[in-house]
């Protein structure tokens, strides 16, 4: 299909100002009398707060207020609160705010802060509280409990905290990468543990079976910008800056954090540096700002340090795993025994059940098991980061997948061609349907632009020290919604105004999914306007940008918008000019009669009637079934326009992104290190519509997914649970130096059929198959070795060469080097 | 615990004569803080891990920049950046190898503003000393990292003693190679310290990694002409190709006469506290040449005597691998 826009490059409209250096953050903004916050954490992993004397503090000149627990109330675990007193469950959890008119003033007042503590009985490995008579985080338990359904690596309304333990025959089992068989137990909903098929039966018609333990190391956010806050009220409303991926979906929640309407709150949020899963929705430590500022009665910018960053900024969860993966003599996969125990850290979700979903459709095996446990650790809290449970389960998953197929003496791209998901695959448990599905294709056109035929003869080559691995990996997320509202206005002036709550978090998405609204009323660029960031612009409700959705979600919002001005347009020219309103149509940025074109409005001409008419046309009136969010929005944009408005309607399915990532890396066997010679990637992720901004997600997500199978990693020493990579630097994310020098990037470009222009996201999955690929290729650089984990660093590789593999495999934890 | 991440107020000296910089050095003594390029002052003085009441500036003295040849080979103000160094051509005509192990410090941001003197007197990099644990080293009575539990993948093989903090600095096993002389002014004068001896392990000081002691300046470096031109290697093993410390390094200058080996300095980086000569490598090689047979016979020398930690093991077969590199390179 031909598009306008869909499909097109163009520029979206705050690329100079970040260029120049003139975009405002969170940080940017100031009031006057605005005075400055810091936090006072907590040096120890578990305990809690006896007493707190501030007496001396609060005496200093230009202290001008603190904010406790007395303040704020604490939520019982796993929660994680803003501040914390009665249990505190990690190093660098907050327990109180200082406000001072200088940041030095306020952190002079800090020192000046005496506490006791009581020290509780801590752990940082999953598998140290697991095991029967091991510390448990809290003081009531170690594992999560839900009663409800979560998003992998978020925590929500229905979990509580239970006990669960293995006995010591069976940690240790499990520690020495074997199936723990007796004394255990898992988790218990029913994410946690799943079947389906006979698998025992499909196992004995497998002709190659592997076994392998995997650990992944989770990884913490590091977003440029930090989670700086800036709040102040003025007549009974909050005025706040921030820094959510999403924007107009937070602000009832921030609104409930605040205690107040949401129609009270304005939240400011411009531009946004970097989400990645930490900022979906309002983060507690916003509450601390909006609170204090109220408190005080002044404005307040809580900036949170680099270093605060690392505690509160949440982390992906580790896991450590145990998976059985049989193939059919013909490559077919068999039958899959997957077991995962999840660090969820000092609050959120772990993300094996997320990890399971993805082996059920990457492998789509005849039968599949499940079973898992999510436990608390007194590491960072966890939450949602990039393809969460997929992206760390594909690089573990890969090496074992190629094992099995070498086994069998098969082709790898061939076998995974085999097993990829169609349109008739299924997900998970239920084995729920898909929206589409092409990724067949997609592995086939990735093996042409990478040239997999002539490149994996080179598999094992040697070059002096130095050997070729080729590895191919496989991404998914799923990568859609449905159900928000769009919202867009012709003005008087004859321009598309393109009103959006979609978060601006550095993707561009918010740009691109708004040309749906301007594709369908076929508007020039040049006449439309995006407005965004300030829900005082009257914004509608709009998806939380996470999941790699906003593609899918949002041009579906703006499409049904877009088809509601339509609509009123030709109603509008029909009433005017005669006729019934299927006798008109739209283009030039004007509607006229079919029969006689010179017969017709202007938008402009158009949007002047509307306001004369009045009711539905500009406004006055909406449908019923908006978000308040949205109805606010409209009825603040009453009267000034043509207004198109309307709730999307409820998608079926999953909605798959799919990537396959080709590599080619050369192994210095005497160094460990190896250089990254070729990365080709292919997404099926339906229609494109902004191609310069999809080659940029399947870079970034490629350099991404270099870091979290060769760098990345958290590390906490078990002696006293201080985390030891707090900064940029420690925490080893990938340089210009480490990655590919090009990425080639292509795309199958087939539509989503849920979809009105067929798109579909792909920010997640293009880490996964970067992770999975670089993976699977130094593991064939190696001769098919396994590490069992995730990263796989420079000493790892030494000692494997050195024959030193005990060095790497018997310490079989997360959250450690 | 506070979070700090801002600069406490100070007394600023900005002196541009190297005698008012050490009258200042003198007076101020443990009070003062000597800062050139910065690379190792802000972090710790942001963090308030360090609190000294004055800094003195020596950014002002153009006495200490620049790179200068004498008589017996060349001398390099201590505050010239490692940028300078990096593209200096006399370094780069005749000792290439510390132009090369300038070339891999950091990343280009930190050797733009970097010094040569910042360099080889940064203090070592122990996460848990830069937590501001109370370990020996910072005046407390435990080494953290030193247990079977400790997080000590970047730690030291050799001569701990009390603390196993490694040198993190990429050109002071060149500049030990290069049998480098370091200039030290106090106001009592000027005295001369062999690279060897200028980097002083935790049996010797375990407070400080070199031996400088306050009220002194290292002023320059000087490299002498022995070993100009020879046949150098050096390669730094870090995690990431920009932006890290060595997991283990090596710098080596060779003379070869006649295919063969005649002398050879042959040091690693970051497998002890002090960048370690492999003596037993360099006697070892002589008279032979650079092959493959001659690594053979050194293979597993490097790592003798090596006492790993729980998680650093991987350092030994790293040694022996760099010292095969250098042979047949």
């Amino acid at each position: 299909m031909t598009y306008k826009h869909i499909g097109k490059d163009f520029t979206p409209p705050d690329i100079e100002a970040k260029v120049t250096g003139a975009a405002r953050y969170a940080e940017d903004f100031k009031k006057e009398g605005m005075v400055f916050a810091r936090l006072l954490t907590s040096p120890l992993p578990a305990g809690r707060i006896v007493s707190i004397d501030y007496s001396e503090a609060m005496a200093m000149e230009g202290v001008v207020g603190i904010l406790t627990t007395e303040d704020l109330p604490q939520a019982a675990p796993p929660a994680n609160p803003p501040l914390a007193s009665d249990v505190i469950s990690y190093i660098g959890q907050p327990i109180l705010a200082v406000a001072a008119v200088t940041e030095e003033i306020a952190e002079a007042a800090i020192e000046k802060i005496r506490i006791d503590f009581e020290r509780r009985p801590f752990a940082v490995d999953p598998l140290d509280t697991l095991v029967e008579g091991g510390p448990n985080p809290y003081p009531n338990g170690n594992s999560l409990v839900q009663t409800e359904v979560a998003a992998a690596g978020t925590t929500q309304a229905g979990t509580g905290v239970g006990e669960t333990k293995w006995s010591r025959d069976a940690i240790n089992a499990f520690r020495a990468g074997r199936a723990p068989s007796g004394g255990v137990a898992w988790g218990s909903t029913a994410r946690d543990q799943w079947e389906f098929g006979d698998v025992e039966a499909e196992f004995a018609q497998c002709t190659a079976i592997v076994e392998e333990p995997f650990v992944t190391i989770g990884q913490s956010h590091h977003a440029l910008e930090s989670r700086t806050g800036m709040a102040y009220w003025e007549n009974g409303r909050c005025y706040f800056f921030g820094s959510l991926q999403s924007h107009t979906i937070g602000v009832a929640p921030l609104a409930g954090m605040l205690g107040i309407d949401p129609a009270n709150l304005v939240f400011i949020n411009e531009n946004t540096g970097g989400g990645f899963g930490g900022k979906i929705f309002p983060y507690p430590i916003m509450a601390v700002t909006g609170h204090l500022s109220r408190k005080i009665n002044r404005p307040v910018q809580l900036r949170i340090t680099r270093e605060e960053e690392f505690y509160i900024g949440h982390a992906r969860a580790g896991m450590q795993g145990w998976i059985k993966l049989g193939l059919k003599a013909d490559g077919k996969v068999g039958a899959v025994d997957l077991i995962i125990v999840g660090d969820a850290g000092a609050g959120g979700g772990a993300s094996g059940p997320g990890a399971a979903n993805y082996v059920s459709l990457m492998l789509q095996p005849d039968a599949m098991r499940f079973r898992g446990v999510s436990l608390y650790t007194n590491t960072a809290p966890r939450a949602a980061q990039r393809g969460p449970g997929e992206n760390e389960m594909s690089a573990a998953l890969e090496p074992i997948y190629d094992k099995a197929i070498n086994m069998a003496g098969l082709d790898r791209v061939q076998v995974k061609m085999l097993n990829a998901p169609d349109s008739d695959g299924t997900i998970g448990p239920q084995r729920g349907a898909l929206t589409g599905c092409w990724f067949a294709e997609a592995i086939a056109q990735g093996a042409e632009l990478f040239g997999w035929e002539e490149k994996k003869q080179l598999s094992g080559r040697r070059n002096g020290s130095k050997v070729t691995g080729i590895g191919v990996g496989m991404g998914y997320h799923s990568a859609g919604a449905s159900g928000y509202d769009g919202l867009c206005r012709i003005g008087t002036d004859g321009k598309l105004y393109l009103h959006t709550g979609v978060g601006n978090l550095g993707t561009y998405s918010y740009a691109a999914v708004v040309r749906a609204a301007a594709e369908v009323l076929k508007v020039d660029w040049e006449n439309c306007e995006i407005v965004r960031g300030d829900t005082d612009l009257h914004l509608p409700w709009s998806t939380f940008q996470a999941g790699s959705n906003t593609m899918f979600t949002e041009v579906r919002t703006n499409y049904v918008a877009a088809m509601d001005a339509v609509r009123k347009l030709k109603a509008i020219a029909s009433g005017e000019l005669g006729g019934e309103a299927d006798d008109y149509d739209i283009d030039g940025e004007r509607v006229f009669n079919i029969a006689n074109p010179t017969q017709g409005l202007t938008y402009a001409e158009a949007a002047q009637r509307a306001v004369a008419l009045g009711g539905e046309y500009s406004g006055q009136e909406f449908p019923d079934d908006l978000n308040p969010v949205t109805q606010r929005a409209v009825q603040g944009l009453a009267g000034t326009g043509l207004i198109g408005v309307a709730k999307d309607s409820r998608h079926t399915g999953t909605v798959p992104a799919m990537t396959i990532g080709y590599m080619q890396i050369e192994l210095d066997t005497l160094t460990g290190k190896y250089e990254i010679l070729d990365y080709a990637c292919v997404a099926d992720c339906g229609t494109i519509v902004h191609p310069m901004g999809f080659r940029q997600s399947m870079n970034g997500g490629g350099v991404w997914g270099v870091g979290l199978a060769g760098y990345e990693r958290l590390v906490y020493d078990t002696q006293n649970g201080l985390p030891a990579n707090v900064g940029l630097y420690q925490a080893k994310i990938p340089t210009f130096l480490d990655i590919p020098i090009d990425t080639r990037s292509g795309a199958t470009n087939i539509p989503d059929p849920q979809s009105p222009m067929g798109s579909r996201g792909v920010g997640e999955p293009s880490q996964g198959c970067a992770c999975a690929a670089l993976a699977s290729a130094i593991s064939d650089a190696l001769g098919g070795h396994q590490f069992n984990r995730a990263p796989i660093t420079a000493d790892m590789i030494v000692n494997h060469v050195a024959g030193l593999d005990h060095y790497n495999t018997g310490d079989l934890k997360t959250n450690t080097f | 615990m506070p979070s700090y991440d801002n600069m406490p107020a100070m007394e600023l000296y900005q002196p541009v004569q190297i005698q008012d910089a050490l009258d200042l050095a003198s007076r101020l003594a443990e009070r003062g803080w000597l800062v050139g390029g910065g690379q190792d002052t802000y972090g710790w003085i942001k963090d308030h891990a360090k609190r000294p009441e004055a800094l003195i500036d020596l950014n002002g003295i153009e006495a200490l920049r620049g790179i200068r040849e004498t008589s017996d080979g060349i001398e390099i103000g201590a505050l010239t950046t490692l940028t300078e160094v990096v593209n200096n051509p006399l370094v780069k005509e005749r000792y290439s190898l510390l132009a090369k192990a300038a070339s891999v410090v950091a990343s280009p941001q930190i050797r733009n503003a970097g010094t040569l003197g910042g360099n080889v007197a940064q203090d070592v990099r122990c996460w848990y000393y830069r937590r501001g644990l109370a370990c020996y080293r910072a005046g407390g009575n435990l080494c953290y990292a030193d247990t079977p539990d400790a997080q000590n993948r970047e730690h030291a093989l050799f001569n701990a003693s009390r603390c196993v903090a490694v040198t993190p600095s990429d050109t002071a096993p060149a500049l030990v190679a290069l049998e480098a002389q370091m200039v030290i002014a106090s106001q009592r004068g000027e005295r001369i310290v062999p690279a060897a001896r200028f980097f002083v392990g935790p049996a010797v000081d375990i407070e400080n990694t070199t031996v400088l002691r306050p009220g002194e300046i290292l002023t320059a470096v000087r490299i002498p002409a022995k070993w100009a031109n020879a046949e150098f290697y050096y390669e730094k093993i870090a995690d990431r190709n920009v932006w890290d410390f060595a997991l283990v390094s090596i710098a080596a200058a060779m003379r070869v006469e006649g295919g063969n080996i005649t002398a050879a300095s042959v040091v690693c980086g970051a497998v002890e506290c002090v960048p370690r000569r492999l003596t037993s490598v360099e006697r070892a090689i002589q008279g032979r040449p650079r092959s493959q047979a001659t690594a053979d016979m050194v293979a597993g020398m490097a790592s003798q005597g090596a006492r790993p930690l729980a998680r650093n093991q991987f350092k030994m077969p790293m040694m022996d691998n760099l010292v095969q590199r250098m042979l047949t390179a």
